[in-house]
């Protein structure tokens, strides 16, 4: 069966690729999630609010206490020769995983300001990523912030990205905008080769002993995969980009579902950290044994084929969808 | 060729000219000398070869003394060896410096001149040192200037080699130790030029070598020793013109002339001043001032002081000078004169110039400014008609009235540029001045130089820098009293200091101010405005912290006022000053990534958009004044004296002000209100549940608990907060949790601590920190309520348990430590426990510093006029110190128990009550010191001499406690062998260790307590062996009680311990973990570290009691649980780890699971002796089985 199909202009052999996870934080399990079938990997995100707090926190840690008496004028810490502050370390990796594996590797860039974005993106564009994934991560909290702002937020730094590298560009972006299909069009406008559906942002909890509030990481389960299966299917032809579906895909049967709706690739973390890299294996053998016994020619034919265009009942995409579950929901009691 | 300027210390110019030279450097840190040792290792640490080509070996010793024998025996063996010290650590060196040199063993000591501890230790610098080692037969060669430091370090090493004489150069401690000079640079191609190889190999094959064998360090006897010591006299004798010849040398290497005398002055002088060290700057600008008047005199600064060469220096003497005045940096009590004068002395009269009249004082001791002035003074005193043939200079003495009264004023040329900055110790302020001399130093033909001053406190200290930029060689070394550009970085210092004292007419004055040009001037205070006005300074403000805040640079203000000075002062074009404070920057933090280069280069760039010029009014008006040093209604002597210190105006006191023998009152530094906090505790009392937490863990004792009858509260304050205290103890009884505003450093370890929060806002905690601005001044008249309500009848509290401590009046309070302090809460704690009746030794370090560094120490008094009575005698010999004065109590309660036995018939009954009387808990003690003060009333009456023998010595029929202070550096190191042997001998003292793993005092220096994998000084790399287990070692000798705690684990096992110790009739020792600035944390969140050490079997909490043993229960108690986070988990938090793990992770991963063995073994290890009896049980065996 052909599975290939395309993300970003890279041709991959199948839909299925790990994103973001501790799985590609390091080369032994990105061969291992090569050997399994992986046709791509998404590295884990360079935070540069994270490289910048590391940075002043070592800074301030070699000042702190310089100066505080006539007897410890130099700081109480010796000089080194080099603190690897900086994005060195995941470039490093990012270099490793580029030798290591034969698929694509692409890389993600979580910034913190103008300047970061772009000044990261060109140096993962320069340590040979074959793609760049924007993993924008903002929670719109400012009350005295209206949306069109935040909107235009997105679009300024795609754009400034776009212009600063020329390797394909992915947008992870959350769902969570007024007009999300208008959304999608503006950020392929401003220059995204692709758009990622959906970004799942880590929700805090709160812990009831100790009264405190953390992030607490619960790993997806199938049932959320239904969010991402309705924004593909109602964008797919609609937006001349590429369209890759993450959070909830755990078996073959997500991968076909957002297939038929229209995505080009799918992507996990949550299974495969679940059940080993293996299960890439195990989700290709249920793509195919699927897509055979439907006789289909490819995977392909099968793409968008129940995307709101093609689908017999475009509506059941949007609103009326809510209304009739929570019919059929109430009736049974 | 242009010589090649760098701009170093007079350490540096030293260090790395004995780095380039040596092969082994032996080494320990001890202030001001410590730099040397540490460049020395981060050169060798770096690879950096010595001009041979090999990497110099650094080892740090545990001792100077310890440094002084590796020295000794690795020349023994061949090397090229060097150290570098100070002060008390030369004299531990002087028992090997005999040994050396009388083996004629070519070696050099760098010695950073400094005081020799004796009524008190100074940290600063003068020659009492460095002349304690004159008789050692090594030859003392003298540096006057940074530039010196280094090219006499080169002929000291050289010459050594050729005499085989070895050699004690010296520079004085902080004046050319610390400051920051340009100077020409000796490349290793001069000093490859300068060292023959010859000698080294000579050197070489006079080494100990079991291919050749020989044998030194002979026993000698009455018949062969005398000749034998007398056989070196003629190598001693060839240093002198070896000196010389090295000179001419160097001369025709770098144009750089010096002789053994050097002479400066009028050709035809009749009067000259003769001295040596840095004085000599101040000393040539007299003699120039004065020539120029048309006075003839002139100098003579010594160089090669050992050997004193007479017929050198009679040459270097014009034959026109009748007198001669001798300045000493030294005092030698009861000899004739001081030592340089003495020399001086003889050698005129050897040299048949006995005419010249020779006067000779003393100058400079630890510091003392010295100044052209001075010099001048000194100068007609030796013309006058009947001058003092012995003074001092520089001081007022009104007693024995040996001081010359010093009255000219001083002005420098205008065409030096004079820049004084006021900064705070963590602001940045005095590293931006050393870039800034070195920049200057380097753009431009100017000379520059920077010297630092700090005030002696840890926490919100006051860095003064005095910066020169001349277009002459700089020789002033001497603070700046007429500065064209004055610089405040703390807004807060202009109510405390007057710094504009010190602005000459028509001064730049820069002040950081949240205030802009149109609003600042309504804040100043008014002797500021009035300087402003008056001296007609241009006056200008810069926000630094705004500009720092945006840069997201924290409190770094350095680069931002660093940019306004440049701008201001146009000493070098504005873009080139830019450019070239960026190059700085580059080069400072280049390492730390490109993030915080570009953060700091975003205030460069943004600092002088801030800056703004202020319209300065015609006339003051401010109602803020310079706020007294001390209360009106202080002691007289905190009056007189302390408030003087407190006020920046000490060196104005006269010698009778002084205490004769270095005893100054305790209980001081209640009158030092520093107000440093920008946010301090404030206490909600509905949601507070009593603990205590705060008050104890609180390292100034700035937060405290109160409880009082309601009654009391009838003449509160408004203000005042108040609750009814919970527990059934003192039922009906309120209580309060009170902050002293203006002693409270702003920590926040108390509001970390806090457990209670409020049910409807969970960050609202019990207590909170809120501004200082805004709550002071009702906090200072609550606070001041507080403390007159009545303290707790001591003998209704249970003192062992957290609460009942922290219902104790604290005896140790306010101290200058560094905010959140892990050392201090344990001290203020045993002062609250057991404060009243204890003697307290204390090891020189960060708690003999925060404890009695003047003007004032945390050391208390309750109302009775009792507290700790405290003493620090070195650093090495603190418990043998210790155990003196339980030596000498013991003593007089035995002589008190034989007379009271004598007189019990006068006595009567009470006699017996007293002998047998029962003193373990409080209400004992109080009885006894009843029958005490009975004793005395009936011994009136008693008509016999021993009654009043007996009256003299009562009071130690009351229990006294021996506390042996100390830190880590001292409890494992230096004086570890003293520490074992008062193990050892089980007389009843507590030794308590404050462990905060490194020297904190000198700044972070690896000690035998630094635990593996953790990077300090001396262990770059990561401290790549273990801890040493002190408490192991004490237990082992099965009598002394060992604890080992940490506050943040466990306040109960901490309390229990102290009482325990102080209960135990024998030898105690306390291991108390103490988290440090150097551990690389917020000292905040202190307590929390110390609970993931415990929780991860890196600081287990364990008692060891023999009285337990002794009665068949196990000896040790584990307090902690099995470790149930890793190694990892806990060392992530700290910088200390976290630091190699960023810059060498493969190492970093291997240390840190080889810390983790560490700790899993040692658990292991304790387990099992949990359930090991020590006392063997020996079955009785019949005979013949």
């Amino acid at each position: 069966m052909n599975l290939a199909t395309k993300y970003l202009g890279l041709d991959l052999a199948n839909p299925i690729v790990p994103s973001s996870s501790p799985l590609t934080r390091n080369v032994e399990s990105l061969l291992a999630l090569e050997a399994a079938g992986a046709a791509a990997v998404v590295m884990p995100s360079l935070f540069e609010e994270q490289i910048e707090h590391e940075a002043m926190a070592v800074h301030a840690a070699l000042d702190y206490g310089s100066e505080i008496s006539a007897e410890s004028i130099g700081g109480y810490f010796p000089e080194m020769d080099d603190y690897n502050t900086g994005a060195g370390d995941y470039l490093d990796h990012l270099r490793a995983a580029k030798e290591a594996l034969s698929i694509p590797v692409i890389a993600s860039l979580n910034g913190d300001s103008a300047g970061g974005w772009t000044l990261y993106a060109r140096i993962i564009e320069d340590a040979g990523a074959d793609a760049l994934e924007l993993n924008i991560y903002l929670i719109a909290a400012d009350t005295e912030r209206p949306g069109p702002q935040v909107a235009d937020e997105y679009l300024r730094l795609v754009e400034r990205v776009r212009a600063a590298v020329t390797i394909p560009l992915a947008v992870k972006v959350g769902p969570y905008f007024t007009s999300m299909a208008h959304m999608a069009g503006r950020l392929i406008e401003s220059g995204a080769d692709g758009l990622v559906l959906f970004n799942r942002f880590y929700q805090p909890d709160i812990d009831l002993e100790t009264l405190t509030v953390g992030p607490n990481l619960v790993l997806s389960t199938s049932e959320e995969m239904r969010l991402v299966l309705r924004w593909m299917a109602i964008l797919h032809d609609r937006v001349d980009a590429s369209l890759a579906a993450t959070t909830g895909v755990h078996t073959s049967e997500d991968v076909l579902k957002l297939i038929l709706a229209g995505a080009d690739v799918t992507m996990m973390a949550s299974a495969l950290l679940k059940h080993g890299t293996g299960h890439v294996s195990t989700v290709l053998e249920g793509v195919e044994q699927w897509l055979e016994r439907g006789n289909y020619e490819s995977l392909d034919q099968a793409r968008g084929s129940l995307s709101q265009r093609s689908s017999p009942d475009p509506s059941a995409f949007e609103r009326s969808n809510y209304m009739h579950a929570l019919t059929e929901y109430s009736s049974k009691y | 060729m242009k010589p090649d300027y760098v701009v170093v210390d007079g350490n540096e110019a030293a260090a790395r000219v004995a780095h380039s030279l040596s092969e082994v450097i032996a080494i320990y840190p001890i202030t001001p000398a410590s730099a040397m040792g540490e460049l020395a290792d981060a050169w060798s640490q770096r690879k950096e070869p010595n001009i041979w080509g090999t990497v110099p070996e650094v080892v740090e010793m545990q001792s100077e003394g310890g440094a002084a024998g590796a020295m000794h025996g690795s020349l023994q063996a061949g090397a090229l060896s060097t150290t570098f010290t100070a002060s008390q650590g030369l004299l531990l060196m002087l028992p090997n410096m005999y040994k050396i040199a009388g083996e004629l063993t070519p070696a050099v000591i760098h010695v950073a001149a400094r005081t020799v501890a004796t009524h008190a230790l100074s940290i600063f610098g003068d020659h009492s040192d460095v002349m304690g080692a004159r008789q050692t037969g090594f030859s003392l060669l003298s540096s006057a200037t940074v530039q010196e430091a280094q090219d006499m370090a080169l002929v000291a090493h050289v010459v050594t080699l050729e005499t085989r004489v070895p050699f004690l150069h010296f520079f004085d401690g902080f004046r050319t130790s610390h400051e920051v000079m340009k100077i020409e640079a000796l490349g290793p191609e001069i000093m490859g030029e300068m060292v023959s190889g010859a000698l080294i190999t000579e050197h070489r094959q006079r080494a100990l070598n079991p291919n050749r064998p020989v044998l030194r360090g002979t026993a000698q006897n009455p018949d062969v020793f005398f000749q034998a010591r007398e056989a070196a006299n003629p190598f001693h004798d060839a240093v002198a013109p070896a000196v010389e010849s090295a000179f001419e040398r160097l001369a025709d290497l770098t144009g750089r002339r010096y002789g053994l005398f050097d002479y400066y002055g009028a050709d035809d002088a009749e009067r000259v001043v003769v001295l040596m060290g840095s004085g000599a700057g101040a000393a040539r600008e007299a003699v120039d001032a004065l020539n120029d008047r048309g006075e003839k005199v002139g100098m003579v600064t010594v160089h090669l002081y050992r050997p004193f060469s007479v017929e050198p220096f009679l040459a270097a003497v014009p034959a026109s000078v009748s007198s001669m005045a001798v300045l000493d940096r030294t005092k030698e009590p009861g000899a004739v004169g001081e030592p340089l004068y003495q020399d001086v002395v003889a050698a005129l009269r050897e040299g048949g110039r006995h005419q010249i009249e020779v006067i000779g004082g003393r100058y400079g001791l630890s510091s003392k400014e010295f100044t052209p002035p001075m010099v001048m003074r000194v100068l007609a005193e030796a013309g006058a008609s009947d001058p003092k043939r012995h003074f001092t200079v520089g001081i007022t003495d009104d007693v024995t009235r040996l001081s010359l009264p010093v009255e000219e004023e001083w002005r420098e040329p205008d065409d030096v540029v004079q820049a004084v900055f006021f900064g705070l110790g963590a602001d940045g302020t005095v590293g931006a001045n050393k870039n800034s001399v070195k920049i200057i130093g380097r753009l431009t033909d100017r000379f520059a130089q920077g010297h630092f001053v700090y005030d002696s406190k840890k926490s919100g200290a006051m860095t003064v820098s005095h910066l020169r930029f001349s277009p002459r060689p700089i020789t002033s070394t001497y603070l700046i009293e007429n500065a064209n550009f004055v610089a405040c970085h703390q807004f807060g210092f202009l109510e405390k200091v007057d710094m504009l004292a010190l602005a000459d007419e028509g001064a730049t004055f820069l002040l950081n101010s949240h205030y802009g040009p149109d609003e600042v001037w309504e804040h100043l205070p008014a002797h500021v405005q009035e300087a402003i006005i008056s001296k007609r300074l241009e006056f200008y403000v810069v926000d630094g912290y705004r500009v720092a805040r945006e840069a997201e640079l924290g409190g770094r203000i350095n680069t931002v006022l660093q940019t306004c000075f440049f701008a201001l002062s146009e000493i070098v074009p504005q873009d080139e000053a830019i450019a070239a404070i960026k190059d700085a920057i580059r080069s400072a933090y280049g390492k730390r990534g490109e993030v915080v280069l570009n953060r700091n280069f975003q205030a460069v760039d943004a600092s002088l958009d801030a800056l703004s010029k202020v319209k300065v009014p015609t006339a003051a008006g401010s109602t803020i004044h310079l706020a007294p040093a001390v209360p009106e209604h202080a002691p007289d002597f905190v009056q007189r004296v302390t408030g003087m210190i407190i006020g920046g105006k000490g060196d104005l006191l006269p010698v009778s002000a002084l205490p004769v023998d270095g005893t100054f009152p305790t209980d001081t530094a209640q009158w030092e209100k520093r107000s440093i906090a920008e946010e301090i505790p404030i206490w909600d009392p509905d949601i507070c549940i009593d603990c205590g937490r705060c008050a104890l863990v609180c390292p100034h004792a700035a937060i405290r608990m109160k409880i009082y009858d309601p009654s009391e509260l009838d003449s509160a304050p408004a203000g005042f907060q108040t609750k009814e205290w919970s527990g059934r103890d003192y039922a009906g009884m309120n209580m309060t949790i009170q902050v002293a505003p203006e002693d409270c450093t702003g920590c926040g370890v108390c509001v970390d601590i806090c457990p209670a929060h409020s049910k409807e806002e969970v960050k609202h905690k019990s207590i909170n920190m809120e501004s200082q601005l805004e709550h002071v001044d009702e906090e200072r008249t609550n606070f001041e309520f507080f403390l007159d309500l009545p303290e707790l009848d001591r003998t209704n509290v249970k003192v062992d348990s957290i609460k009942g401590s922290q219902l104790l009046e604290p005896l140790f309070e306010f101290s200058g430590a560094c905010s959140g302090c892990g050392e201090t809460p344990y001290l203020k704690l045993l002062s609250q426990m057991y404060g009243d009746r204890i003697l307290v030794a204390n090891a020189t370090g960060c708690s003999s510093i925060y404890g009695a560094n003047l003007p004032t120490t945390p050391w208390a008094k309750d109302a009775a006029g009792r507290g700790p009575a405290w003493a620090n005698s070195l650093f090495e010999d603190n418990a043998e110190f210790g155990l003196g004065m339980r030596l000498a109590i013991d003593g007089h309660a035995r002589t008190a128990r034989t007379l009271l036995g004598a007189l019990s018939t006068e006595v009567g009954d009470l006699a017996g009550e007293i002998l047998e009387a029962e003193q373990s808990d409080e209400s004992g003690v109080r009885k006894q010191r009843e029958r005490i003060e009975q004793l005395i009333t009936t011994l009136q009456d008693v008509d016999d001499p021993r009654a009043k023998q007996l009256e003299t010595v009562a009071e130690y029929l009351v229990q006294m406690g021996v506390w042996i202070v100390g830190g880590d550096g001292w409890a494992y190191d230096i004086g570890f062998g003293g520490l074992d042997h008062v193990l050892a001998m089980g007389r009843n003292v507590n030794i308590l260790v404050l462990d905060t793993e490194v020297y904190s005092n000198t700044g972070g220096q690896a000690s035998k307590a630094t635990p593996r994998a953790a990077v300090a000084k001396f262990a770059a790399g990561g401290k790549s062996t273990g801890k040493k287990d002190l408490g192991m070692i004490a237990q082992s000798y099965g009598n002394v009680y060992v604890a080992q705690i940490a506050m943040g684990a466990n306040m109960n096992q901490v309390v229990k311990a102290f009482a325990e110790a102080e209960a135990h009739e024998g030898t105690s020792l306390i291991i108390a973990f103490s988290p440090c600035i150097a551990h690389g944390i917020d000292m905040g969140s202190m307590m929390a570290h110390q609970k993931r050490a415990a929780e991860s079997g890196y600081w287990p909490l364990y008692r060891y009691d023999p009285a337990a043993e002794a009665a068949g229960k196990p000896g040790l108690r584990l307090d902690s649980r099995e470790p149930k986070i890793s190694f990892k988990e806990f060392a992530a938090l700290e910088g200390r780890f976290a630091m190699l793990a960023r810059a060498n992770p493969e190492h970093a991963e291997e240390l840190a699971q080889q810390a983790q063995d560490d700790i899993d073994n040692r658990w292991q290890l304790y387990e099992q002796m949990v359930n090991v009896h020590r006392t063997a049980v020996f079955e009785d065996l019949e005979e013949g089985e």
